[in-house]
């Protein structure tokens, strides 16, 4: 595969605590080193990438995508949805399994592993099932689908109704350090409900979904975690209480871990004003209150990552009244740009902690051995240009669908090249 | 300022295309509606002759929920101006084949139309179509949004009574989480300067309306003695997930409107009900046959109201209005 040297960056690696303008070094795939004495002494290499202007970090990982195959093609598949992940910076994403069949066997799991490498795109970690079938009776194979390749359980799209079985799963988990992805809902609080149930849904007569619902179960798997010493993530936390009982599970020395949406961190419940269905979500858009306190939880770690919730639906299916169309929205192509411009260019964040929250610490929680450019690391790199501005439109998206509702912003930052072991996958036409 | 009575042209302070909530128009907004409803009225001997100002108009009846009076009403409001009627309901529509509610007004949009008066069980449908369609779109009732028509004839209705809403204390009872009757005269009412109280069991009446200036009270018998109109607003059953109270007979027990209430009232109070009302739950029959009843007052202001609606939506204006398109053709998320 020969070298690649990426020229005179600002480099960015929380892992290794590097922050400077550098250069780095990539040989067959993998990461030589960060530094310019070593990539001199190397003479001259045979692909340069000047990357003056630019952060350069280790690939973004997106933890919690819905790439919908199989079985809903119509709304993505394991090709675009990687692809729109490269398109985005994302050098590895986590698939949800809420997929139709669902995945909860080996054979499933290699299904998805071999579509994603014959899409030949960005690397696919699988997430399966908790509970067979995603039926919340009983327990999936967790022990063959980590030798398959699993990387984290989940049965997002609802949460783990039954108490008991939350426990077990959390508990069985420990003998393979996986942890468990944690979609917090009460179902009975929110059912019907189609919005945040606030001052907006009152007017609107829309029936809405309570903070509390997110919470109660919340504080259920907190405890259940404490109790079983099981890994828990909390899934795109929404509500200021959420934070509040994360903050404090943690102080507790609990092994919980999140991750915030940038969309929970941009957008408020009155965009529901809008009536347009690309503003329904699960969990909903907040207050502003609630913004806040996630923007807060980013600030001080008690969120530990940004995941983007990547939901891709067909047009079709949003342009309907907003009980009939799904709940969900497009991440992946906006995530950066969202970060950037809500929580660095506010001055928010700093850049190492956004490369942290996008790439170090999704990569440690899944523990997969990337979000990083040590010396021998698997050369996966997103450039980004920091100051970059640029207008969202949902026609030049590489997702196979356009539930955005920031189609028209205005952005700054974008990733101009994406890096998949040593090879550059994505270039931003400019 | 009463519109001129020529019947020429719509009054040019009235911009808009489409009528979708009272709570985006202005109080001059919701006057020129009241003061435009009274001259049909008056210039038709109460909405009983013809005024065939709209001839040659088309108006569609889209009902996607059902509904007997309400469209009767407007359909009876758009021939009395000479327009010519098509009911189309969700029953005998392609809506049951899988089409969407947007394709459906689209293709009757095609056929050449002027508005559509739309009835939909989705808050914010009407708001998606006037997004989508290129003609006038009525809200004839949006679930438990809005039903603009509907708080215009109340208001009316005791506007007729009173003189003026300035000062008048109204008390709008019951089901206010699914009532789009209560949302659109709460705004009406407080736009024009009328005190609201929302009155009902905590389940169904959130103390957060205060926050918009109004009071809310738990208590009937507490309210009464200080309104100069209830409102009494039918118990949505349809609209409901869970049972917001342990039964019908607590419910008539603590909030419906008896003999015994209305004898604590002010002398002159007025009783008003959108109807169709369950009788003995929120009002019981000598009361909704009173003397102060102003149901059937309702009746005919609602033809008056949709004859003035049906105008400023189809009627000939003498300025282009800008481009097509309310707030929501621009619609965007609000960053904060």
């Amino acid at each position: 595969m020969g070298t690649l040297l990426i020229r005179g960056g600002r480099v960015v690696d929380p892992s290794q605590g590097i922050d400077r303008v550098d250069d780095v070094l990539v040989r067959d795939g993998l990461v030589v080193s960060v530094g310019q004495s070593a990539a001199q002494t190397l003479g001259r290499a045979d692909e340069t990438i000047d990357a003056g202007g630019l952060v350069v970090c280790p690939g973004l990982v997106d933890m919690h995508v819905h790439l919908r195959e199989p079985g809903r093609e119509e709304d993505e598949t394991i090709e675009t949805g990687a692809r729109a992940a490269l398109a985005g910076g994302f050098t590895s994403v986590a698939c949800i399994p809420n997929t139709e069949p669902p995945i909860d066997t080996q054979a499933a799991v290699e299904f998805v592993h071999q579509k994603a490498a014959r899409a030949d795109a960005c690397n696919v970690f699988v997430v399966a099932c908790v509970s067979r079938g995603r039926e919340g009776k009983e327990l999936a194979e967790i022990g063959r689908l980590v030798e398959a390749g699993a990387v984290a359980f989940s049965d997002d799209g609802a949460p783990v109704a039954d108490a008991e079985l939350m426990r077990r799963a959390l508990e069985y988990c420990r003998m393979f350090d996986r942890p468990i992805l944690a979609h917090e809902e009460v179902l009975e609080l929110s059912r019907g409900g189609v919005m945040h149930e606030g001052l907006v849904s009152m007017v609107l007569g829309l029936p809405g979904m309570p903070a509390a619902a997110e919470e109660v179960m919340i504080g259920r798997d907190i405890a259940l975690a404490e109790a079983t010493g099981g890994r828990l993530h909390v899934m795109h936390v929404s509500t200021a209480g959420g934070v509040g009982l994360i903050r404090e599970a943690k102080r507790r020395g609990a092994r919980v871990t999140a991750e915030a949406c940038p969309h929970h961190f941009t957008l408020t419940d009155e965009s529901l004003r809008t009536f347009d269905a690309n503003h329904k979500m699960s969990p909903p858009l907040r207050t502003a209150a609630d913004v806040e306190a996630i923007i807060a939880g980013l600030v001080d770690g008690t969120l530990d990552c940004i995941a983007t919730d990547h939901a891709p639906h067909a047009r079709e299916k949003k342009m309907l009244e907003l009980d009939r169309a799904p709940f969900g929205i497009l991440g992946l192509e906006t995530a950066v740009g969202l970060a950037v411009t809500r929580l660095v260019a506010t001055g928010r964040i700093d850049w190492p902690r956004l490369v942290e929250a996008m790439s170090t610490l999704p990569a440690r929680i899944l523990g997969i051995a990337r979000g990083t450019l040590r010396p021998g690391a698997v050369a996966d790199i997103t450039l980004i240009d920091p100051g970059l501005s640029w207008r969202v439109d949902v026609a030049k998206f590489r997702s196979k669908s356009v539930n955005s509702p920031f189609d028209g912003w205005t952005l700054t930052g974008r990733a101009v090249a994406t890096i998949v072991g040593g090879r550059v996958k994505h270039r931003l036409d400019r | 300022m009463p519109p001129s009575a020529d019947w020429q042209s719509v009054p040019p302070q009235w911009t808009h295309r489409h009528l979708l909530d009272l709570e985006r128009l202005t109080p001059e907004e919701i006057r020129l509606l009241l003061d435009t409803a009274s001259l049909f009225k008056e210039a038709t001997d109460g909405c009983r002759r013809k005024l065939a100002i709209l001839a040659g108009s088309t108006v569609v009846n889209l009902f996607f929920e059902n509904s007997t009076r309400t469209r009767t009403s407007f359909g009876l409001a758009a021939r009395r101006l000479g327009a010519d009627v098509i009911d189309f309901t969700a029953a005998s529509s392609s809506l049951s084949k899988g089409e969407s509610f947007i394709d459906t007004a689209k293709n009757l949009e095609a056929m050449g139309i002027d508005a559509v008066v739309v009835r939909h069980a989705t808050p914010g449908t009407p708001h998606l179509l006037a997004k989508h369609l290129g003609v006038g779109v009525i809200n004839a009732g949006d679930g438990p949004h809005e039903h603009p028509t509907q708080g215009l004839l109340d208001i009316l209705s005791i506007r007729e009574r009173l003189g003026s809403l300035e000062g008048a204390t109204v008390g709008l009872v019951g089901d206010i989480a699914h009532s789009r009757t209560a949302r659109s005269n709460l705004w009406g009412l407080t736009k024009l300067g009328a005190k609201v109280i929302l009155c009902g069991p905590p389940t169904l009446v959130s103390d957060r309306w205060r926050e918009f200036g109004v009071e809310v009270s738990h208590d009937l018998d507490a309210i009464v003695p200080r309104c100069d109109a209830l409102n009494l607003l039918r118990i949505q059953f349809e609209r409901q997930n869970t049972r917001p109270f342990p039964s019908v007979q607590e419910y008539a027990h603590l909030y419906a409107m008896t003999i015994e209430r209305l004898r604590r009232a002010r002398a002159n109070l007025l009783i008003l009900a959108p109807g169709p009302i369950n009788r003995g739950v929120e009002v019981t029959a000598e009361v909704a046959d009173c003397s102060q009843s102003l149901i059937l007052d309702q009746v005919t202001n609602g033809l008056a109201v949709r004859m003035a609606v049906l105008w400023l939506i189809c009627g000939p204006r003498a300025a282009a209005l800008p481009a097509a398109g309310g707030p929501l053709h621009r619609s965007r998320g609000s960053i904060v």
